[in-house]
């Protein structure tokens, strides 16, 4: 259910943002005669189920490559936001994603896994690269500039935010959303972290069909 | 599972002498359960232990802090989930271990945070960590480290 709610909020948002555009062109007098709200609302290419997650992106991998929305088109893929030094959610979850990916069995090599780390500031391309290498399955690690990182939390609605912790040091608060994708790299749902496997691995399935 | 009752000192000498063992302490009225970590890869400054901790005694403890000489500091976390957001945050007054219970630190829970790692935590090695509690004192025990995909002690890892 959460999935759809996620989904339904942002398209409320276009839809809002769309009618205050509206409202301007109407107060301008500007070809208000032909443009009907409701035919507005209709054309706009980006409304569709799920259309507010998800969009293009550039990252840098962790082998130091280029990794873009365009490189992950045409096989699904789930991806994670985190960070390495994240002890419990982020291995937990990535742990997760390995083993029902050995669950789904043949099916398990049709889509990727996608971490990036929201914490450029310390974690490395290459850091991220030794901690993925270390599930047991492929998973391609990523990270970006602040301002690369800030337009993939915002396109994905990923909440990320640095907490100061005693001794310096620092934690981040963070979406624990897994993010399903198809492969056009369209959003499809989420897979929850309270979410029991039985539910995950059916919407897992989902994506690979 | 449990090795002895109240045989603090024995205890503790013995888990300081033996190495690599997920093994149990006893110490006062605490019983320490398996305690285990989650390896690290190189680069990752921070990784997070887990353990059980029972209290047999009649009256109420707390364990306040802990240090290990493999990190720059050591705290005891509290994980959450709510909203779909995952917080971390210390425990400053520390985790209070009832009488007559026993609490886990366990993933999607507590953790021991090991903050300011001076090398990974290598796969079947242990990490030594001192635990100090407001009443049963110092007690010395070592985290096995396990598989990062383990999600218990018991478990080990999908593999």
């Amino acid at each position: 259910m959460t999935d759809e709610q996620g989904a339904g909020r942002p398209l409320r948002r276009v839809r809002l943002a769309l009618w205050i555009f509206v409202g301007i062109v109407a107060a301008g007098g500007v070809i208000l005669a032909v443009v009907s709200p409701s035919k507005v609302a209709r054309d706009a290419p980006s409304i569709s189920a799920g259309a507010g997650i998800g969009g293009p992106f550039t990252l840098t991998a962790a082998d130091g490559s280029v990794l873009t929305d365009q490189r992950l088109k045409g096989r699904p893929f789930a991806i994670f936001f985190g960070f390495t030094r994240c002890p419990d959610v982020c291995p937990t979850s990535l742990a997760r994603m390995a083993k029902l990916r050995k669950q789904l069995g043949a099916d398990g090599d049709k889509f990727d896994i996608v971490f990036v780390s929201v914490d450029p500031g310390h974690d490395t391309p290459a850091d991220i690269g030794s901690y993925v290498g270390l599930f047991g399955t492929p998973v391609v690690g990523a990270t970006g500039t602040a301002d690369q990182l800030a337009r993939i939390e915002q396109e994905y609605g990923v909440y990320v935010r640095k907490v100061p912790i005693e001794g310096g040091d620092y934690t981040i608060d963070h979406t624990a959303a897994i993010f399903l994708m198809d492969r056009d790299g369209r959003f499809v749902t989420t897979i929850d972290y309270h979410e029991n496997d039985r539910t995950a691995l059916k919407k897992l399935r989902r994506i690979v069909a | 599972m449990l090795i002895g009752t109240r045989v603090a000192v024995a205890a503790i000498a013995f888990a300081a002498a033996a190495p690599l063992l997920a093994q149990d302490v006893a110490a006062e009225s605490l019983h320490i359960g398996q305690p285990w970590s989650r390896q690290t890869a190189p680069g990752q400054s921070a990784g997070g232990g887990f353990l059980t901790i029972a209290n047999r005694g009649t009256a109420d403890d707390r364990l306040v802090s802990a240090s290990s000489p493999v990190a720059a500091e050591v705290q005891i976390h509290r994980m959450t989930v709510e909203g779909g957001i995952m917080k971390m945050r210390q425990m400053a007054d520390g985790l209070v271990i009832p009488a007559g219970r026993t609490v886990a630190l366990r993933p999607g829970g507590y953790h021991i945070m090991f903050i300011g790692l001076k090398r990974p935590l290598a796969l079947g090695t242990s990490v030594p960590v001192t635990l100090r509690f407001a009443h049963a004192g110092e007690v010395a025990v070592r985290f096995k480290v396990l598989p990062i995909t383990a999600m218990s002690a018991e478990e080990g890892g999908d593999d």
